[in-house]
């Protein structure tokens, strides 16, 4: 079985869960004999032994430099030196025009794309090669805007990319139930396999190190107690409500501190407000992080919040709870569907949100038996059971596709 | 030789605890008004219980009482669904009293609260079992001779305070690992104790009518009172098959729909086909029945689980820290003499609180396996330190030092 696999980002050259999930996924894949190519739009060195990985350039660029994270724009240096900072949406199809070159010299059985950057690439492969296309949804547009609407030029491309589709796969039956909305797609076209984490994938901590945080960590000693989040600071992920719990929490249970990891469009948004909600002293943000200081942050936690207002998946809880911190997670979310061991809200109640902070602020032995649970609960995910599933998918169109 | 069917059934409910949030401490101490459409809400299911359960239950008894002279049964009632019946049930409460003036009922002593204050306070613990005792009397004109303890949580310490405190009998889990090669199917004396004696539940065949009545995989389904009474009269090896199960059994847990009704009201008149075939209440079987042996059981046992413990309510951190915070304030809000915060407080203490914290079989498959009034554990424990938090402050504010 021969895929071409068509995605975004690969770590560590990623912003976000769109990579691990590739690139884990593909892993697992890789160990039940599927022959992958990834295409991405960018040259890097992944260090990846189980699939080849094929930089997308389009004619005549040298290289391609990526100015921040996978949704930002990034600068193509051709041949002649010159520079070219294209936009996402360009981008989006010079990958289009360069999978074309690509697949005309190579043989495929099956297409498998991942979100709508790479849907065009997709049905322009599916139409040189004539084999079934898979779109894998691991978030849509309305998801990005916070819930609804969005940028109609991405929606086109999210209502053709999964018409045309052969198959769809969501990452949570949230986000299946999305696009079966959005999109009047029929919910039996949409398959949900949902995201894992497999805790030896972790980057273990460096306990010989003290945690990066080390003003937190003193804190921590002298009673307060530490809420983090951790991902990019757009509208998507409900940092707001999360602000104005923390209003609540901190009135209750002062001795509160909130540590707000990533960047974003929010970014000085979010500051003001703790400033004008009057907590600025309890809330640190630190920008983007990766690397240890990304792993300390859920590490010096009592709690992780995902406030978001509609999360396709959401790895960051299990990674939370990879790194010894329970989670309060958001019931907009695909990962509720995989953890129960976890408190839960909707985002928009503010209120009880505080109110599930301020317990597990106030009360170790409910974050101590929150973890204990949910690292059981982790123990049992795997990235094979979403493998199993893909692949038997991919036998099954494989196979009717040979029939037509 | 006399055999005897001795069915006992327990009436509880819980005054179960609303959303009540860290918000809410301090500021409202009504801990058990869930709406009415809330999932919590002790109103609507007092109400859904007595109609499906309660009422038509009390019905099929009062007739089978009538039609057959020999038939009797025991029965236990907490404090806490009493005081629900008075206000949202009243013909479902006199239906009880009906029943009980007809002379067939027996009443079995528990703590009014359904706690297990056995385990943390024996003042706490007494001072509940008699204010049971002072309701029963109240409601029913009878005095309890026969005690059982919350969840039929039992060792020998429980045994040998009902023994001293003037019992007749007691009742526990027949289970086997106590039980060894002896039958359940005898009265026995608790070890340690002269006077009181041991009744212990016959599982498997209680269970063949509390849970797999309704089971169409069952091998036994459907099980008839004629079948049912037939594997009694088989057995050569007993004098009283000790049928324990909750009262809720009937119509609730299994519906009106599998037969269940139908099946209660023909067992006397099958089983009583056969001379020197009985019905015993649980006082008369401890008087006609010399103890075949004495029973040792120095862990506590319960009717619950698989494990047959109290894991499902003191298992895990939460349900520990939940009920060691409750009773470490159990003096000082006695001394206060404040008869409604005492009464929140020990409406706290019933069992089903720490249950519905049980995390166990919390995952995919199981998670409507239990009966709970909550989405997790953790809410319900989350509900439960919010209130205690309030109990707190309401002493705090009687200048208490919490």
């Amino acid at each position: 079985m021969r895929v071409l696999m068509l995605g975004w980002e690969l770590p560590p050259h990623n912003s976000g869960g769109l990579g691990v999930a590739c690139y884990n996924l593909c892993k697992a894949l890789a160990r039940r004999n599927i022959d992958i190519e990834f295409i991405l739009p960018y040259q890097a060195d992944h260090g990846i032994d189980f699939m080849r990985v094929t930089a997308a350039s389009p004619q005549g660029v040298e290289a391609i430099l990526r100015s921040g994270i996978a949704y930002d724009s990034n600068k193509y240096i051709y041949s002649d030196g010159t520079a070219v900072e294209y936009s996402i949406f360009d981008q989006q199809q010079l990958y289009e025009t360069a999978v074309g070159r690509i697949v005309v010299a190579n043989q495929y059985d099956i297409i498998h794309a991942h979100d709508w950057l790479t849907f065009r690439a997709g049905l322009r492969a599916k139409q040189a090669l004539g084999c079934p296309l898979v779109v894998h949804a691991h978030s849509i547009e309305a998801d990005r805007a916070g819930g609804q609407g969005g940028n109609p030029m991405v929606r086109e491309i999210e209502d053709m990319g999964f018409h045309m589709a052969d198959r769809i796969v969501a990452v949570s039956d949230f986000t299946r139930r999305a696009i079966a909305r959005e999109y009047d797609i029929p919910l039996d076209k949409i398959e949900v396999v949902h995201n894992s984490l497999e805790t030896g994938d972790l980057v273990p901590l460096d306990y010989m190190q003290p945690n990066t945080y080390q003003y937190l960590a003193t804190l921590r000693a002298q009673g307060y107690r530490v809420v983090a989040n951790v991902g990019r600071l757009t509208i998507q992920k409900g940092l707001p409500n999360l602000l104005r719990a923390a209003k609540i929490v901190v009135e209750k249970h002062p001795k509160t501190m909130f540590l707000l990891v990533g960047s974003g469009e929010q970014y000085v948004e979010l500051i003001q407000l703790a400033a004008d909600l009057g907590i600025a002293k309890n809330v640190i943000f630190t920008d983007f992080q990766r690397g240890r200081p990304w792993r300390d942050a859920y590490a010096v936690a009592d709690l992780f919040v995902l406030p978001s207002v509609s999360e396709p998946f959401g790895l960051t809880p299990l990674e939370a709870i990879g790194y010894g911190t329970p989670s309060l997670i958001s019931k907009q979310s695909g990962v509720s569907e995989v953890l129960h061991h976890a408190l839960k809200v909707d985002y928009w109640d503010v209120n009880e949100m505080a109110n599930q902070i301020i317990a597990v602020m106030s009360n170790d032995s409910l974050r101590d038996e929150l973890l204990a649970n949910a690292s059981q609960e982790l123990r049992g995910l795997s990235w094979g059971q979403a493998a199993d599933k893909i692949s038997a998918l991919y036998t099954r169109h494989v196979a009717s596709g040979a029939a037509a | 030789m006399t055999k005897s069917i001795v069915l006992y059934l327990h009436v509880h409910q819980p005054y179960r605890i609303r959303h009540y949030t860290a918000l809410d401490s301090g500021n409202s101490h009504a801990y058990f008004n869930a709406p009415y459409e809330s999932k919590a809400s002790n109103e609507r299911i007092l109400k859904k219980v007595a109609e499906k359960s309660y009422i038509p239950t009390n019905h099929r008894l009062q007739r089978m009482i009538e039609h057959n002279p020999g038939f009797k049964l025991s029965m236990s009632i907490t404090g806490t669904v009493l005081e629900q019946l008075e206000q949202w049930a009243p013909e479902a409460l006199r239906s009880f009293q009906e029943l009980v003036a007809s002379g067939h009922v027996e009443i079995v002593a528990e703590t009014y609260h359904h706690s297990l204050a056995f385990f943390y306070s024996r003042n706490e613990f007494e001072a509940q079992v008699t204010q049971h005792r002072a309701k029963i009397q109240q409601l029913f004109g009878q005095t309890p001779q026969v005690f059982r303890n919350t969840e039929l949580a039992y060792n020998n310490d429980v045994a040998y305070w009902a023994d001293k405190a003037g019992y007749k009998g007691i009742l526990a889990e027949g289970w086997d690992p106590v039980l060894g090669w002896r039958s359940p199917n005898y009265v026995y004396r608790p070890a340690y104790t002269d006077n009181i004696r041991l009744l212990m539940k016959n599982y498997k065949l209680s269970d063949d009518i509390a849970f797999r009545f309704g089971d169409r995989n069952w091998s036994e389904w459907p099980l008839t009172a004629d079948k049912f009474s037939h594997w009694l009269s088989e057995n050569d090896k007993a004098t009283n098959f000790n049928l324990f199960m909750d009262y809720e059994t009937f119509g609730e847990h299994q519906w009106g729909e599998s037969g269940i009704f139908d099946f209660l009201e023909h067992l006397p008149k099958q089983w009583l086909k056969t001379t020197r075939h009985e019905f015993m209440t649980v006082s008369e079987v401890c008087d006609a029945f010399e103890p075949a042996d004495y029973v040792d059981v120095p862990r506590t046992i319960t009717w619950a689980d698989t494990e047959r413990d109290l894991s499902a309510w003191l298992g895990n951190r939460i349900q520990q820290q939940a009920i060691t915070a409750l009773y470490e304030l159990h003096d000082k809000i006695i001394a206060t003499n404040d008869s409604s915060l005492i009464e929140d407080y020990r409406r706290l203490q019933t069992s089903d609180h720490f249950y519905y914290m049980c995390t166990k079989w919390f995952n995919d498959g199981d998670i409507h396996a239990y009966f709970s009034p909550y989405d997790s554990p953790y809410e319900a424990y989350m509900n439960f330190m919010n209130a205690y938090h309030d109990v707190r402050f309401r002493l705090a504010e009687k200048g208490v030092a919490v």
